[in-house]
């Protein structure tokens, strides 16, 4: 374990230096990101362990700013000697790039104060063969489900604990730590020759919060089982329900869009969408960065600017774009504080449970698996790969594999029927199921 | 100064490690049970510098340094590294390492053997400084320049120059010190078009183990810039892509990813061990139609995939892995190569010294059969003409693959007919592999921007082949 009090304390006077060296050196100003963490994975298969590893991770990330030119580089290695060399390429660097009216730190006054607690840091003191027992009773309890589940992929346990500084000549300087802890689990079940392989996960700052090693193993058994015997479908338009782990890339792309970097590059189908509705008066979507404990919380963004609560989809209408400051710079407005992405994204769930959208879907595409990425972030365009479950009068008829479900997010976001309440939150982004009303299915024939 | 020497001259003089000092390392590491237990030295640099705006708006510069230590015990694999290359916090993580396994230490290695590589595909010079960076960024302004002069339609380009020159040492547990000196760069143009109120980018680019001289040979640079734009002016006027199944034929060169997908994951060596890829148990089994032969070549001059030997020291090979159309290879790495009983086909290869190997690909691709390309199209009623892809997924289990075209055109009556908009691609690998009906006379690597992924782990990589056809594949369209 990582002495935080210390590891911090030490952190902060290396940027506090380094600040100064770049003074020194003649740079106007200048940011520094550093990083500490440990952690310890654990895989284990067929009941055995495969492998242990230890991780000790260090980084350090330096941007210079000479007047409107800048330099970055960064090191893993944090001897002195490869620090200095990081910090003279930086300036090195700074000497080459253009004059750039837009770059520079974020303005000062938008700094983070005081921030909250946000409870994120909760080292799991584990050791290696606990976590290889608990690996192994998450896989024993997926293979020891079904007899058709025959071969595996193997469990695993991970567990890391670190801390990053953030400093730059405003004269800020915070740290931020964070644990995360993981039980992931992957089997394989045959039936006939046709094997299919899947899985099932939980993943928490806090261990104890963590589901047990059986209910992990158990569900990732239902998984797999429920894919056996998939057919193709024949190619037809259709109603398509993303489940809440699938829904998620939806709000990204989305964010994707809104992100001033797509605004500023004119790389948007979202383009100049402030004010508009492009989804239906019912969805409302929101960043929420002060959830004590949630995976994705943060007091401050990369540029050290206080986070905040806010819209980015109210009554349907894009209330507000994801900005930096240089990006926000560039279109003329203030920064969001999302310099690094959202800080949990939340979409308001239209209230209806995953059995009530199955039946007001009535006949569709329950989509539990999404493959490829041809998903066109300028036009909208989407199709992509994907697997499920046909349904019929609100009820699971069989799996599905082997087709692409295709539209344009446009359409697709205008088309959105129902949001759910079982909302996943395994992840920065929080959402339940997204209806869709239409999209093309393409399969056999 | 040959390779081992400058890597000793680079990593382990600064550091003050010698033989005598690994001797140590490995009497913290070695069990009597220890089938293979190695340090991964590992000293690289990257430099990277962006044009948007026809500015040069950013450049970064990185240092990646360290080493990883581990052993392996049967099919237990105990793995530690250190950002630090020095003497206690290598012992530190030999020690770790070895938690993996109960028995106490013991054995040494015998006598440390200096390898000198047999073979070697690329330059030992530091690309970084094989241009001024003035030249560099002429460079990028240049193709800025020349991709808006090629249609008043361009609204903004963005290009990218990158390079990386890493040195890598290898000590294991029989004493081999092997090296390797490896140099990679990259250049990458995008745009953005605007015509008629629509909106289209794309990309193209290349590179490859050499310097950055490349670029300005033959006008490659240019060529990124024309191609990206050609591609952006062929895609805003593309209409909706077809959904269905229907024949595929595809171009020649970077579609080879479909190969990557349907069937190179599926013939890597752990997969296959653990009975898991579509593919297990079936050497020596028509596997891919007849005239279907798959290698995998990591000996190729210069190219991105290529490697002198593979992370592991073992020297890099070109493995048959289907002949006319029978499984014959799988791709190797130590550790299960020795549990199938077979020799490691140089396949070893990792992320860097903080990642563990495994059996990845190198230069993957189709060779070449006999068919003019243009009788191949002609040869399809309806059907699809894909000469472009953004990439690709599988599932190595069920063998369900897709990848994304993101230049594809209609064929009617055996004619090229108006470009589709891009759209994802399914299939199932070994149907897949069995539909090839045709295969062209016109084998083509990729250009040299290849990136796979696998297991958390990105590596550098090669794909080609011939124009090929598929009498059926799903296509993901709209229309």
């Amino acid at each position: 374990m990582i002495q935080r009090e210390a590891t911090e304390a030490e952190l902060k006077n290396l940027a506090e230096e380094l600040l100064n060296k770049a003074k020194v050196k003649g740079a106007s100003a200048a940011a520094l990101n550093i990083q500490k963490g440990e952690g310890l994975s654990a895989e284990v298969r067929m009941g055995d362990v495969e492998t242990l590893e230890y991780h000790r991770d260090q980084s350090l990330s330096i941007t210079v700013y000479f007047g409107q030119r800048k330099g970055s580089s960064s090191t893993a290695d944090l001897s002195v000697n490869a620090i200095n060399d990081s910090l003279d390429a930086a300036c090195r660097i700074a000497r080459y790039t253009s004059e750039d009216k837009f770059s520079g730190l974020a303005d000062a006054a938008l700094m983070a104060g005081e921030t909250p607690d946000l409870d994120l840091y909760h080292p799991w003191d584990i050791d290696a063969e606990t976590a290889i027992q608990l690996a192994i009773r998450t896989e024993s309890a997926a293979l020891n489900a079904d007899s058709r589940i025959n071969n595996s992929d193997g469990a695993s346990l991970n567990s890391y604990a670190g801390l990053g500084v953030y400093a730059n000549s405003h004269g800020f300087i915070k740290s931020q730590s964070g644990s995360q802890h993981y039980i992931n689990c992957a089997v394989i079940a045959q039936k006939d020759a046709l094997m299919e392989r899947d899985g099932w996960y939980d993943v928490s700052r806090v261990s104890s919060q963590l589901d047990s090693p059986e209910t992990i193993g158990k569900v990732a058994a239902e998984q797999v089982l429920k894919r056996l015997d998939a057919r193709k479908l024949a190619t037809c338009e259709a109603s398509i329900l993303y489940d809440p782990r699938m829904a998620r890339s939806l709000i990204s792309h989305f964010s994707s869009a809104i992100s001033g970097a797509a605004q500023y590059r004119k790389a948007s189908f979202l383009l100049n969408s402030l004010d508009k509705a492009f989804f239906p008066e019912f969805i409302h979507l929101y960043e929420k960065p002060y959830i004590p404990q949630a995976l994705n919380s943060a007091a401050y963004d990369r540029e050290g600017v206080a986070t905040r609560e806010q819209d980015f989809i109210q009554a349907g209408r894009i209330s507000n774009y994801l900005l930096s400051s240089y990006s926000a710079r560039k279109l003329g407005m203030q920064t969001t504080a999302n310099a690094g992405g959202a800080h949990n994204l939340c979409l308001a769930s239209t209230g209806q449970s995953f059995s009530e959208l199955l039946t007001l879907m009535d006949t569709g595409f329950l989509v539990t698996e999404l493959m490829g990425s041809s998903v066109n972030g300028v036009t909208g365009d989407y199709s992509r790969g994907a697997a499920g479950f046909w349904v019929e009068k609100g009820e699971i008829q069989y799996a599905v594999k082997e087709v692409t479900i295709a539209a344009n997010l446009k359409d697709m976001y205008k088309n959105i029927v129902a949001v759910g309440n079982d909302i996943d939150i395994k992840s920065g982004t929080r959402t339940g199921s997204i209806l869709i009303e239409k999209m093309t299915i393409a399969g056999s024939a | 100064m040959n390779t081992m020497d400058y890597a000793q001259d680079h990593i382990l003089d600064p550091a003050g490690l010698t033989e005598s000092h690994l001797d140590e390392v490995f009497s913290h590491l070695l069990t009597d049970q220890s089938d293979l237990s190695d340090l991964y030295f590992q000293s690289s640099r990257y430099e990277s510098w962006t044009l948007e705006d026809s500015i040069i708006k950013n450049g970064s510069y990185t240092i990646e340094q360290g080493v990883g230590v581990r052993t392996v015990i049967g099919e237990k694999t105990g793995f530690s590294y250190s950002d630090e290359i020095a003497l206690d916090a290598l012992i530190a993580s030999a020690q770790a390492a070895k938690a993996i396994v109960k028995s106490p230490q013991s054995g040494r290695v015998k006598i440390w053997s200096r390898q000198q590589n047999k073979q070697s595909f690329y330059t030992k010079d530091n690309p970084l400084q094989s241009l001024a960076e003035e030249e560099k960024i002429a460079l990028l302004h240049h193709i800025d320049k020349a991709a808006r002069a090629m249609s008043p339609y361009v609204q903004q380009v963005t290009a990218n120059l990158s390079g990386d020159f890493e040195t890598i040492l290898i000590a294991d547990q029989d004493g081999k010190l092997s090296a390797d000196v490896r140099p990679l760069v990259r250049m990458n143009v995008s745009v953005i078009i605007e015509k008629d109120g629509k909106t289209e980018s794309a990309g193209s680019g290349g590179g490859g183990r050499v310097c950055f001289d490349y670029f300005t040979e033959k006008e490659r640079a240019l060529g990124y810039a024309h191609e990206a734009v050609r591609q952006a002016l062929v895609n805003i006027d593309a209409i909706a892509a077809p959904a269905g199944t229907m024949p595929v034929v595809l171009g020649s060169g970077w579609p080879g990813v479909l190969l990557h997908e349907a069937v190179g994951h599926g013939l890597e060596g752990d997969f296959n061990r653990k009975g898991t890829s579509a593919f297990s148990g079936k050497m020596g089994e028509y596997v891919a139609a007849k005239g279907v032969t798959v290698v995998d070549n990591g000996t190729m001059d210069q190219r991105r995939g290529s490697l002198s030997i593979d992370d592991e020291g073992t020297a890099t090979q070109n493995t048959t892995l289907i002949e006319d159309g029978i499984l014959k290879g799988y791709m190797l790495d130590k550790l299960n190569a020795r549990l199938m009983g077979k020799q490691s086909t140089g396949n070893g290869r990792r992320e860097s010294y903080a990642h563990l190997p495994m059996p990845r690909m190198t230069n993957t691709y189709m060779l070449a059969g006999e068919m003019l390309p243009e009788d191949i199209i002609a040869s399809v009623d309806k059907g699809l003409y894909a000469v472009n892809f953004a990439g690709g997924q599988v599932d190595i289990t069920s063998g369900k693959f897709v990848f994304s075209a993101s230049e594809a055109y209609l064929i009617e009556n055996g004619k090229v007919k108006q470009a589709v908009k891009g759209a994802t691609l399914i299939g199932n690998g070994p149907e897949a592999m069995h539909d090839i009906s045709m295969i062209g006379n016109d084998l083509a690597l990729d250009s040299g921007v290849g990136n796979c992924g696998k297991a958390g782990q990105t590596v550098p990589v090669g794909v080609g082949q011939p124009t090929l056809k598929i009498d059926q594949l799903t296509v993901g369209g709209t229309a």
